[in-house]
């Protein structure tokens, strides 16, 4: 690798974005604890699910460093916990938002014509949804009915797999418009035409030799889209309609939260706290990649 | 110009017709139904006896064809009752509807008044502290969530301090002061989460605007700095501006929805959330295409002020 290639030409602008290197190594402690969420737990000597009615809504103490919530459990623990599904929500649905918006994206660009209007409507009707009561309304169907097996509709981590979904099913539209975008005036240059001639198959060319050279926008896109998902899994636990207990979840932890506010404030404060910081380190990350991989800049 | 409103008019109002249906669809799959409902409140009622009042009130046809029902119905006049409240439910919908544009035009209003001023000089003096600040905010209002800063506002100010109430709306009648004491909280919420990103795009459009010729000609022709960026500057830069705000419109109403629930503000959000979880089909419906309808009326209104604005945008003429 040349001293001047692109990779460590972005690497040495996102190293210059403090606000960007700053959030990434947050970002890389809170997925090592995530990570490591059960030697941690079992370090301290706590349990996430662990109820003691004894000892509710309890202030701080040695065995448990961030007090008790409304049920005596741990809250240090459960925030652990919720922070493993929270990035793992917000990484998986943003991963299968951003293939199903690249694979639509190209397909619609590439191929152009009725293909693409349809496409492109069918984006529009999707953005004109007012999200958040949609999202509501897809948390609460019944998926017997939408002909799942009960086994699979009434088990432990369907909550889990279903948020997952339906923010995948709405959350690719903006992917899908970027790539399309990009697509209509990669699809003119040489190398594409120079593809065709030897004989490239659409299939090829797509993903071969027009998908590579998005990728970065791609990056910047899902890594921006991360904290919006994991804003939206908070919401929806928060209403009630997120990660079902007794899976901790940080949405989930204010909503009970919110009913203990008189006696015991402070567990309202943490898990939002853990929410904005989060996010907002995906936000900060995705600004500076987005500087760093503009191929426009120069230094 | 003509041809191209009728022409976005047509396209939205074919969406509606095709989200109107996947909406029925979807609340075809919420769980139970209204003979369930019937069911568990009678224990008499025989498995025979509902599969009969199925079959009398169509619940029993393809999806398509219910549509089709409630859709003639709907155009006569008649959108059903609410299990919830046992009243027609267009007139539980029209209040919801005017508590709710208190709400988000009084935020709106707050946002826009202070964003905009705080945009023009952050694009003015790039890379000042206020530049920054703003950024920061900005940042700050996209990634915080909405229903845990209006639980922080609430513990703060109705809980500790105790000067506004925590929640719900003065009676009818009450005077205007006690009225503005319960919209303070729910609007700074939403307020707060908006102004940044607003300020934000002020700046950007503004920036796009000053590095124009016309910009350096009105200077050198002797217009004063704050000449230019207020009356030439700025009129330019509200353009993109506007059409922002207008596409923003569903980003809001998510707000709303938010922030009607956490402070029992009997708005149209908090009537969809309801409706919804209470399992009242037909105030849900209804709520959820008026939402709808609202957004795509935003887009509209986006394109057409931009055309509007922009006499330098032919539309309907393909290039």
């Amino acid at each position: 690798m040349s001293s001047n290639s692109p990779t460590r030409l972005a690497m040495k602008r996102l190293k210059r974005h403090k606000l960007a290197m700053v959030s990434l190594g947050l970002l890389l402690v809170l997925a090592a604890i995530a990570l490591l969420a059960d030697p941690i737990t079992a370090l301290l000597g706590v349990d996430p699910n662990g109820v003691n009615l004894a000892n509710r809504t309890a202030p701080p103490s040695k065995a448990h460093w961030l007090g008790t919530d409304e049920l005596g459990r741990d809250v240090l623990a459960r925030l652990i916990y919720g922070g493993q599904v929270s990035m793992f929500v917000g990484l998986t649905a943003a991963l299968v938002a951003a293939t199903i918006g690249t694979v639509i994206g190209l397909c619609a660009g590439y191929f152009g014509g009725r293909l693409d209007a349809l496409l492109m409507r069918t984006t529009d009707s999707v953005l004109a949804l007012p999200a958040l009561p949609v999202l509501i309304v897809l948390a609460a169907l019944d998926l017997s009915k939408v002909g799942l097996p009960d086994s699979i509709a009434q088990s432990e981590y369907v909550s889990f797999f279903r948020i997952v979904a339906i923010v995948a099913l709405l959350g690719w539209t903006t992917v899908a418009r970027l790539v399309r975008g990009a697509t209509l005036s990669l699809k003119e240059r040489d190398f594409v035409y120079a593809a065709i001639g030897a004989g490239g198959s659409h299939l090829g060319i797509m993903f071969r030799h027009i998908l590579p050279n998005l990728i970065s926008s791609i990056i910047v896109a899902v890594t921006l889209s991360v904290g919006a998902v994991i804003l939206l899994e908070s919401t929806l636990s928060f209403l009630g309609l997120g990660i079902q207990p007794p899976m901790a979840s940080w949405g989930a932890m204010l909503t009970n939260a919110q009913e203990t506010i008189w006696e015991a404030p402070l567990l309202a404060v943490y898990p939002g706290l853990l929410i904005l910081l989060t996010v907002i380190s995906f936000n900060f990350l995705g600004d500076g990649l987005q500087d760093a991989l503009d191929p426009r800049a120069t230094t | 110009m003509t041809g191209y409103v009728s022409r976005r008019l047509g396209q939205s109002l074919l969406v509606l017709a095709i989200m109107s249906f996947v909406i029925y669809s979807l609340i075809g799959l919420m769980p139970g139904d209204p003979i369930d409902m019937m069911i568990s409140a009678d224990p008499y009622m025989t498995a025979e006896d509902a599969a009969y009042l199925r079959t009398l009130y169509g619940l029993d046809l393809p999806v398509y064809e219910r549509y089709w029902n409630w859709l003639m119905a709907a155009f006569g006049g008649d959108f059903g009752y609410s299990r919830l409240y046992n009243q027609p439910v267009e007139l539980i919908l029209l209040p919801a509807l005017g508590n709710s544009v208190k709400l988000l035009v009084t935020a709106l209003t707050i946002s826009v008044c202070v964003a905009v001023p705080l945009g023009v000089i952050a694009a003015y003096r790039q890379r000042s502290i206020l530049d920054y600040s703003v950024n920061l905010f900005a940042f700050a209002g996209i990634s915080i969530p909405q229903f845990w800063l209006g639980l922080m506002l609430m513990m703060a100010f109705a809980v500790i301090l105790g000067w506004l109430p925590a929640g719900g709306i003065a009676t009818d009648g009450a005077p205007l002061g006690e009225q503005l004491r319960y919209l303070i909280l729910p609007a700074a919420t939403l307020t707060m989460t908006s102004i940044g990103s607003h300020a934000r795009y002020v700046r950007s459009a503004m920036i796009e605007v000053l590095r124009q010729d016309y910009i350096r000609t009105a200077r050198a022709k002797g217009a004063s700095v704050s000449r230019v960026i207020w009356r030439h500057g700025l009129r330019n830069a509200l353009i993109p501006f506007v059409t922002i705000l207008a596409l923003d419109f569903g980003f809001l109403f998510s707000g709303a929805l938010i922030v009607e629930t956490i402070y029992a503000w009997p708005g149209m959000g908090r009537l969809i959330f309801d409706a919804i979880m209470g399992n009242d089909y037909n105030l849900a419906l209804l709520s959820l295409m008026l939402a709808t309808a609202l957004v795509l009326t935003g887009n509209l209104l986006a394109d057409l002020t931009y055309a509007w604005l922009d006499p330098r945008i032919k539309l309907g003429e393909t290039p």
